[in-house]
């Protein structure tokens, strides 16, 4: 039997890395992509729950959470293909217009 | 046999994660992401969520991330290069990501680490799901259907190209180069192209038509 705080220490790992390559990475798809991992850490988190209170509502909170995954990922990406297309470069550093 | 299930797919799970963080290239992030993905539709096997299980195998790893490789593809993104704040991110992130996860997993730890779970055989069945989301959460559902529509026509607003600003600046060059040409049919072609825009230019006010009083000048 494992305890509930192993799935929920692995979720925080998860988690973790997601924050860490927000931070770390400079190109927009990959800070999009650590985005995702940080969504499915809270999934991880939100099953085990479930799991341990034997409620059907996390899985129903983990269905809304990849619905709202699918929504942002559609419109993010379509940000993105944008915003390459007026300035031709992926790398976050260099979308500085509305900085002084 | 349970417990080596959990470590054996956690440690995928993590390595995956860690692969994804130390890729610079976008396009082995997302198969990083891919196999975490994976990794995680086991452990909700091994929770009893089949349902959340195929849906993460079939929405997530197979639509979403499909939808990330294709846009990758497309805009043939390479690895960045370096700058200064790159190096400052890291030096700040790190000890930040570190405290972070102590912070979280050390309430974690000190909660619920005596509470063990298992595969006790106990499912939470599509049927069970399907009747709380049409019953109790039947208002966030229909919610749901709306801010999906509205991703969808976000989407298509945003990643369609702008046509409107394009055909006039298209069609003058056009005009002028069929001008310039030397054979045959080409003359007539370049009057019967430029007759609309003099019209235009004498109808409408010339002072509000620079550019089609530009084409009616240049040709003479």
């Amino acid at each position: 039997m494992i305890p509930l705080s192993f799935y929920l220490i692995l979720g925080a790992i998860l988690f973790s890395i997601g924050v860490a390559g927000f931070f770390f990475k400079r190109d927009i798809i990959s800070i999009f992509i650590s985005i995702e991992l940080m969504l499915n850490a809270v999934n991880l988190t939100f099953v085990a729950f479930s799991h341990f209170w034997h409620q059907a509502a996390g899985n129903i909170f983990v269905f809304f959470v990849m619905v709202v995954a699918a929504a942002e990922a559609a419109v993010g990406l379509a940000i993105i293909i944008a915003v390459v297309r007026n300035r031709q470069t992926l790398n976050a550093d260099k979308m500085d217009l509305m900085k002084l | 046999m349970h417990p080596a299930l959990f470590f054996i797919f956690g440690a995928i799970a993590v390595a995956g994660a860690v692969n994804l963080l130390v890729q610079r290239t976008p396009i082995f992030s997302a198969l990083s992401l891919v196999a975490v993905m994976g990794a995680l539709a086991v452990l909700y096997l091994l929770l009893g969520a089949e349902f959340i299980a195929f849906v993460q195998v079939l929405v997530y790893a197979g639509a979403i991330m499909v939808l990330f490789v294709f846009v990758i593809m497309l805009l043939n993104a390479q690895q960045p290069e370096s700058s200064h704040r790159s190096r400052v991110a890291r030096l700040v992130g790190i000890p930040v990501v570190v405290l972070l996860f102590m912070e979280v997993a050390g309430v974690f730890a000190a909660t619920y680490s005596t509470t063990p779970v298992g595969f006790s055989g106990r499912i939470i069945t599509v049927q069970a799901i399907g009747d709380a989301l049409f019953h109790q959460y039947l208002l966030p559902f229909e919610v749901t259907s709306v801010l999906f529509l509205v991703g969808i026509i976000g989407a298509v607003m945003l990643a369609a190209r702008q046509e409107p600003p394009q055909p006039p600046e298209g069609r003058l060059p056009r005009a002028q180069a069929a001008g310039h040409g030397g054979s045959g049919p080409t003359p007539e072609m370049a009057a019967a192209l430029r007759q609309p825009a003099r019209a235009l230019g004498g109808v409408g006010a010339s002072d509000a038509e620079p550019h089609a009083a530009g084409t009616e000048v240049k040709p003479r």
